[in-house]
């Protein structure tokens, strides 16, 4: 993401480049963190009034809430305060459930982790043996495959979801509507995440996979004697996810907004369904909440893919020998 | 020495005109052209609803709610009775504005930073690329989310944060651009023969550096046009009763089951316009790959 790493100049220069990245994911994230509290205090009402709710206030209840929440202070200290508690961990309270916003999210986010997980595996399985069944095969078996992969990357998960839903659950009862924790419930909201995704892994996977079998490498495995299918498993595969990892950042954007539409969809539990009735609600702490959380989580997955990449990548070995 | 010929001409005389009419179907870019098509199709659509839908499309009539596709109502009616085929017809003004405003938004935008960037002084560089970091912070549709948080929900609200979403990648892409263009021979020769800079800036690398942004918009599209309908889905986009296709499915939700032209309707709209826009767009990609001579197929 952040350009390529030094081409020459050994150790001293790759550390010297991971550290100015390391440098680079602070200052975002500091960023991030700046741009959720500038929406807090930016944002249009009474942060008392969203938090007392319909209630009457009276000025002194008014008052006691204000100092409780600092909102006294000058704007530089409540600057200082929000970030020394995001530091400890404190991302605030929410002004719907009266928890502080850590709580909720760390009670959603097991099912969130779930599903995005599940939804990633079937993504790349899929898109594995898609790339597999048609890169570098006959000219009509790819361009059905790239018709495919242009119908799932047009498609709206929102759309998908309710399809599934619709017949899988509600006309042939295959899967229950309603997820009831089982193994069952996670399949059709998986499957309605990774369908957009596998679009775009299957197109990389192919293209990749087609260079990949140009490569000496391939020539001689089928001068080995390699059928087509094991060379491209046994030998092609491992090169053709390299660029996989470039998406990564990609993967975690839409894995994530993804959640909250399927989450939506299903009526699943999830970090995904609190951020969207955060936002109807304008619960603001939690929405900052979920957006800080997540741009520390894409900043950190950035960071080891191009640190790992970095490291991994054999033509820089080459060049620190 | 003379070979004889020991196979005879595999393709008779006869044959030909019809192979060549062959070879030249097959030259016809077929998807591209049905890609058109739609895409006309959506711009009649969108600009007078009226010529392809004549019903109004927020008629109520209870009494008729729910019902089959027919001749009275092309795709059936909604819950409230109103015609689905009509409220396809008329959503496609928000849906696309909404699609088409962001992609504008986040090009004009990008294209003035990226190049701000490329040609300021290393300062300004550094800032607006490190705050173009921060942006990029946000993965997916998460920044769109805040911005509504903030603003609220809305048409033009929906547009503003989606546009915001994407504009990191245009900035990047129009620095990038600036810079290449910016180094090349032609800009060094005007400027030699006495050009000055911001006239060279203007006719030399402004042109040159916009085609590939160009192409990223159209390829950009399709994803803005599904982000804002997923946004109208979630009730944060085009608020009713204005149509709007997102906004038909979360409406039209629990009604699957009887009416499934109300389900599939603006799916098919959404899958059909993203598809045609990815289409078109790789094409352009495809021909300005070509002129630059450096094509990857």
């Amino acid at each position: 993401m952040k350009g390529l790493p030094p081409p020459a100049g050994g150790l001293a220069l790759l550390r010297h480049w991971v550290v100015r990245r390391l440098a680079l994911a602070v200052v975002v994230v500091l960023g991030a963190a700046s741009a959720a509290f500038a929406g807090l205090w930016l944002a249009p009402g009474d942060p008392v009034q969203l938090i007392v709710g319909s209630h009457e206030v009276t000025p002194e209840v008014a008052a006691r809430v204000r100092d409780d929440l600092g909102l006294d202070e000058p704007l530089v200290v409540q600057y200082g305060r929000f970030l020394g508690r995001l530091l400890s961990g404190d991302l605030g309270h929410s002004y719907q459930a009266s928890r502080p916003v850590a709580d909720v999210l760390g009670d959603q986010a097991a099912a969130t982790v779930e599903l995005a997980l599940a939804g990633f595996l079937l993504a790349l399985l899929g898109a594995v043996l898609l790339a597999v069944a048609t890169a570098g095969r006959r000219p009509w078996l790819r361009r059905a495959s790239s018709a495919v992969e242009l119908v799932l990357g047009s498609t709206p998960a929102f759309w998908a979801g309710i399809v599934l839903l619709t017949l899988f659950s509600f006309r042939w009862q295959l899967f229950p509507a309603v997820d009831g924790g089982g193994l069952d419930g996670l399949v059709l909201p998986a499957v309605t995440l990774a369908l957009p995704m596998l679009g775009v892994f299957a197109q990389v996977l192919r293209e990749s996979m087609e260079r990949s079998l140009e490569e000496p490498y391939a020539l001689s495995a089928r001068a080995r004697g390699s059928g087509e299918t094991a060379l491209r498993l046994r030998h092609s595969l491992r090169h053709t996810l390299v660029p996989l990892l470039t998406l990564s950042g990609w993967t975690v954007g839409s894995l994530l907004s993804g959640a909250v539409v399927v989450e939506t969809v299903f009526s699943r539990q999830g970090i995904g369904r609190i951020t969207a009735s955060a936002i109807s609600a304008r619960d603001l702490p939690v929405v900052t909440g979920v957006v800080v959380v997540s741009a520390v989580v894409f900043t950190v997955v950035n960071l080891l893919v191009d640190v790992g990449y970095a490291i991994a990548d054999p033509r820089l070995k080459e060049s620190l020998r | 020495m003379s070979v004889p010929a020991l196979v005879p001409s595999r393709t008779p005389r006869t044959a030909r005109p019809a192979v060549a009419a062959l070879a030249t179907l097959r030259r016809i870019p077929l998807g591209p052209l049905l890609a058109w098509a739609v895409l006309v199709l959506l711009a009649v659509a969108a600009l007078t609803p009226g010529l392809l839908a004549p019903q109004p499309p927020n008629a109520v009539d209870p009494v008729n709610a729910l019902a089959p596709p027919g001749s009275e109502h092309l795709l059936g009616t909604d819950q409230l009775g109103r015609d689905v085929y009509s409220r396809l017809v008329h959503g496609t003004r928000d849906s696309l504005v909404v699609g088409l405003g962001a992609t504008g938004l986040a090009l004009g935008a990008g294209a003035l930073l990226g190049v701000l960037a490329a040609t300021a002084r290393a300062v300004v560089d550094e800032v607006l690329m490190r705050l173009t970091d921060i942006l990029l912070a946000f993965p997916g549709l998460l920044l769109a989310l805040l911005v509504i948080a903030l603003l609220g929900p809305g048409t033009g609200h929906a547009t503003l944060a989606i546009g915001l979403s994407m504009l990191p990648g245009f900035v990047r892409l129009a620095r990038a651009q600036a810079l290449l263009v910016g180094r090349a021979d032609y800009v060094h020769h005007a400027v030699g023969f006495g050009q000055p800079r911001w006239t060279a800036r203007l006719r030399h690398v402004v042109p040159n550096a916009l085609p590939p942004l160009v192409v990223f918009a159209t390829l950009s599209i399709a994803g803005a046009v599904i982000a804002g309908a997923s946004l109208s889905f979630l009730g944060l986009g085009p608020q009713p009763p204005d149509p709007e296709w997102g906004a038909m499915l979360a409406e039209g939700r629990g009604q699957f089951e009887d009416a499934w032209a109300l389900a599939l309707g603006p799916g098919v709209a959404v899958l059909l316009t993203a598809a045609a826009l990815t289409v078109v767009g790789r094409d352009l990609q495809r021909r300005l790959e070509g002129r630059h001579g450096h094509g990857r197929r």
